[in-house]
């Protein structure tokens, strides 16, 4: 029996977090199987789902890629005023709600929206935003920046001294440094844009629809909702669960990237510049594309802010309800992962990047189903799901901090008889609290924003504020739907605030 | 007493024997050239690494099951000794109550302790506000309310600077040894063995030889230690 060179701690909250993210991931699907019909196999209108699914998912991923290349490109030779602050904000899509997006590009590229009063005012024929094309560009807006930030970071990862040294012997740049780089990086970019798409049911749900642009996660979602046939929804389940497996096989394959990378902030001296207007334009026009629909959403959604119904104050409380709830959760199960460590916790901390949220969904609907009324456990559900599928952004953040800790301090606190929750308290949490309260701030946010099983679950009484701001859309309630989108973008963006600003403020390492 | 019985250690390729008596209430350095097992035996003896063979006691008692914060033994590592998010006084209070939940009593144990090492009023202060000599001075006053009879140091002053390190062992043999702990100290430089230590012992060759005074043994070196010394 060899000892632990560190301090021991209790082993049921490891197991707890690992049987729920089990019973949420590997159970629900389970049940989804156990409940599909199988015999009736799929009707032609699931077969053009599934084909829609993954022909946008290549093209949301393609466009994406082959327009991050030149701004990345433009970002990494030049420097400016604000670059950095350009180069968080590329980091901000991830907190925001989807659903504010969409509305953002309504304002914009939507009927009455800018592009089309352009359009109008020039004598041409309005252009509709939803299907296909309305699918793929909420999709590039919001994997564009990561596209961006992951190929910044190839780009900056060319040491300085190889670009000198192609200088002094006058070779071409882009064929002797930049073609290798771009071919490691493009790829895995790629293929982790494809299955972020693969998954994406929100964007699905209000920018496309109709037989000619349903994903399969949307099919899901109707087949539950409005046909009630649970049978033909487990199978949706089923071959949307094998669709992200593939992919997400596919994608850690090819991937050790890290999008939330630090680090780049640095410009890399150059000697091949010329055409800086040409990167300056990129950067504006990309920055433009992101930044214009945001900016919508404040100045359509400040003036009624005030005057918005009870109801929305209700759906408000209850989404930071849900998210607090699912902050608490995911962090709790993150670091009971990350002390336990070893080869079966990383494994846990990434089938959940295989599961769908309305796959996990349809098997805790079916599981539940017999038992109780769906709507009842709504919120319940919803933040368990929600802590599930944050996690292994938290454990990424969380588990090489624990691991840090342990390699400096485990033999210390071991000498000391530091054990169990005293090790924890008095050691590994001080210690671990930036990253602790970024994963919070990163679990609250996308609990917030998401519109995902929420929408299989609620009803009226239950609706979190993304699926009131839905309802008010689909009601066509253009104003008040702005306000509710400003109020759950400042919620999303002040939840992630607070927890974040909570792990840094005097934490002195 | 501190004894390794028949003790066998192995890591891959290296292996290490050691048959030690090591004298009480006495400050023994371990001498040898560096790859030669000083901080492998002081691991085993503080229950990092579980030997291959033989035992570890201290007063005939079996320590080698022992988890490490089980047995009578504290120790200094070569860096890493303070928390850095606690006070001067609560990286103390750790030697007293794991849990630092400490009686009024303890903790005037603990303003004594830092006292005694010349840090009178610095209980408040985080590491990052003390000095280097400051901060062993706190990993020194720790080991000194503990109750733990032994001490492992594993070169904790090898970062100092010359002067600051000699007084820091000064005051290992002063404090220390006042309070009568038993320390086992490694150490690559033989001026801090004729400095502090009484006894002294050779780590070469995959042995440990017996404690000897420190001055015979440096003053006559056997032939490994005399290639070592140079």
């Amino acid at each position: 029996m060899a000892h632990s060179v560190i301090p021991v701690t209790a082993r049921w909250p490891s197991a707890a977090a690992a049987a729920l993210v089990l019973l949420l991931t590997l159970g629900t699907l389970g049940a989804v199987a156990w409940r599909a019909e199988w015999g009736s196999g799929l009707a032609p209108a699931d077969w053009a789902a599934i084909r829609f699914t993954i022909v946008q998912a290549l093209l949301s991923a393609g466009i994406s890629v082959v327009l991050a290349i030149p701004v990345a490109r433009a970002l990494a030779r030049r420097r400016f005023l604000g670059r950095q602050l350009l180069i968080t904000l590329l980091g901000a899509p991830f907190l925001l709600p989807v659903i504010v997006a969409v509305l953002g590009l309504l304002a914009v590229f939507g009927r009455g929206g800018i592009l089309n009063n352009g359009l109008l005012a020039l004598g041409f024929e309005p252009i509709s935003i939803f299907g296909m094309h309305g699918v793929i560009l909420a999709h590039v807006f919001f994997n564009l920046p990561l596209a961006i930030r992951f190929i910044l970071q190839g780009w900056l990862s060319i040491p300085a001294e190889r670009f000198r040294l192609a200088a002094t012997l006058n070779a071409p740049v882009g064929r002797l440094l930049e073609w290798p780089m771009l071919r490691a990086v493009v790829p895995n970019t790629f293929l982790v844009i494809f299955l972020i798409c693969l998954t994406s049911f929100a964007v699905a749900l209000t920018m496309g629809g109709g037989p000619r642009a349903t994903t399969v996660e949307l099919a899901i979602y109707q087949a539950l909702r409005f046909d009630f046939d649970l049978g033909r929804a487990a199978l949706l389940a089923c071959v949307q669960f094998a669709l992200c497996v593939g992919a997400a096989f596919l994608a850690w394959r090819a991937t050790a990237n890290d999008p939330m990378g630090a680090g780049l902030d640095r410009v890399v001296q150059r000697y091949d510049l010329g055409r800086a207007p040409v990167d300056h334009a990129l950067i504006f026009l990309a920055a433009a594309f992101l930044l214009v629909p945001l900016a919508m959403i404040i100045l359509r959604g400040l003036p009624g802010i005030a005057d918005l119904p009870d109801t929305i104050w209700a759906a408000a409380l209850r989404s930071v309800l849900v998210a607090t709830g699912s902050a608490l959760l995911c962090v709790s199960m993150s670091l009971a992962l990350a002390l336990r460590g070893g080869a079966l916790v990383a494994v846990i901390g990434v089938l959940p990047l295989a599961a769908s949220g309305l796959v996990v969904g349809t098997g805790a609907f079916l599981l539940l189903f017999p038992f109780v009324r769906p709507a009842d456990m709504a919120l319940v559900v919803t933040m368990l799901v929600n802590a599930t599928l944050a996690l292994p952004f938290a454990l990424r953040s969380i588990a090489p901090a624990v691991a840090q800790v342990n390699a400096d301090y485990g033999r210390l606190g071991a000498s000391l008889d530091l054990k169990g929750w005293t090790w924890v308290r008095l050691i590994v949490l001080p210690r671990v609290r930036r990253p602790l309260g970024f994963a919070a701030g990163l679990a609250a946010a996308l609990s917030m924003g998401d519109l995902g099983v929420i929408a299989l679950f609620a009803g009226q009484a239950e609706e979190t504020l993304p699926l009131a701001m839905y309802r008010l859309m689909g009601a066509y309630r253009m104003d008040a739907a702005a306000s509710a989108a400003l109020l759950l973008l400042g919620l999303s963006l002040l939840m992630f605030w607070i927890c974040d600003r909570g792990g840094r403020a005097d934490a002195d390492l | 007493m501190l004894t390794c019985e028949g003790l066998v250690l192995r890591q891959g390729d290296f292996s290490l024997e050691a048959d030690v008596l090591f004298p009480d209430g006495k400050i023994t350095a371990l001498i040898g050239p560096s790859g030669a097992g000083k901080s492998t035996l002081l691991a085993a003896i503080a229950g990092f690494l579980q030997p291959a063979d033989g035992k570890v006691r201290w007063q005939g008692q079996d320590l080698t099951m022992a988890a490490p914060g089980a047995r009578t033994i504290s120790m200094l590592f070569q860096d890493n000794n303070l928390f850095p998010h606690l006070t001067a006084a609560q990286n103390v209070g750790l030697g007293l109550r794991p849990n630092l939940k400490l009686s009024d009593a303890e903790e005037t144990a603990v303003i004594a302790a830092l006292a005694n090492v010349g840090l009178d009023g610095f209980g408040t202060r985080k590491p990052s506000a003390l000095s280097g000599g400051q901060q062993s001075r706190v990993a020194l006053a720790r080991l000194l309310v503990s109750d733990r009879a032994v001490v492992l140091l594993d070169e904790p002053f090898a970062a100092l600077g010359p002067a600051l390190k000699d007084e820091m062992l000064d005051l290992v043999k002063s404090k220390l040894g006042a309070a009568g702990k038993t320390v086992v100290m490694v150490t690559h430089d033989p001026s801090d063995a004729r400095r502090i230590a009484d006894f002294a012992v050779l780590v070469a060759d995959g042995l440990v030889t017996t404690p000897v005074q420190t001055d015979v043994l440096l003053d006559n070196p056997p032939p490994a230690l005399a290639a070592y010394l140079g």
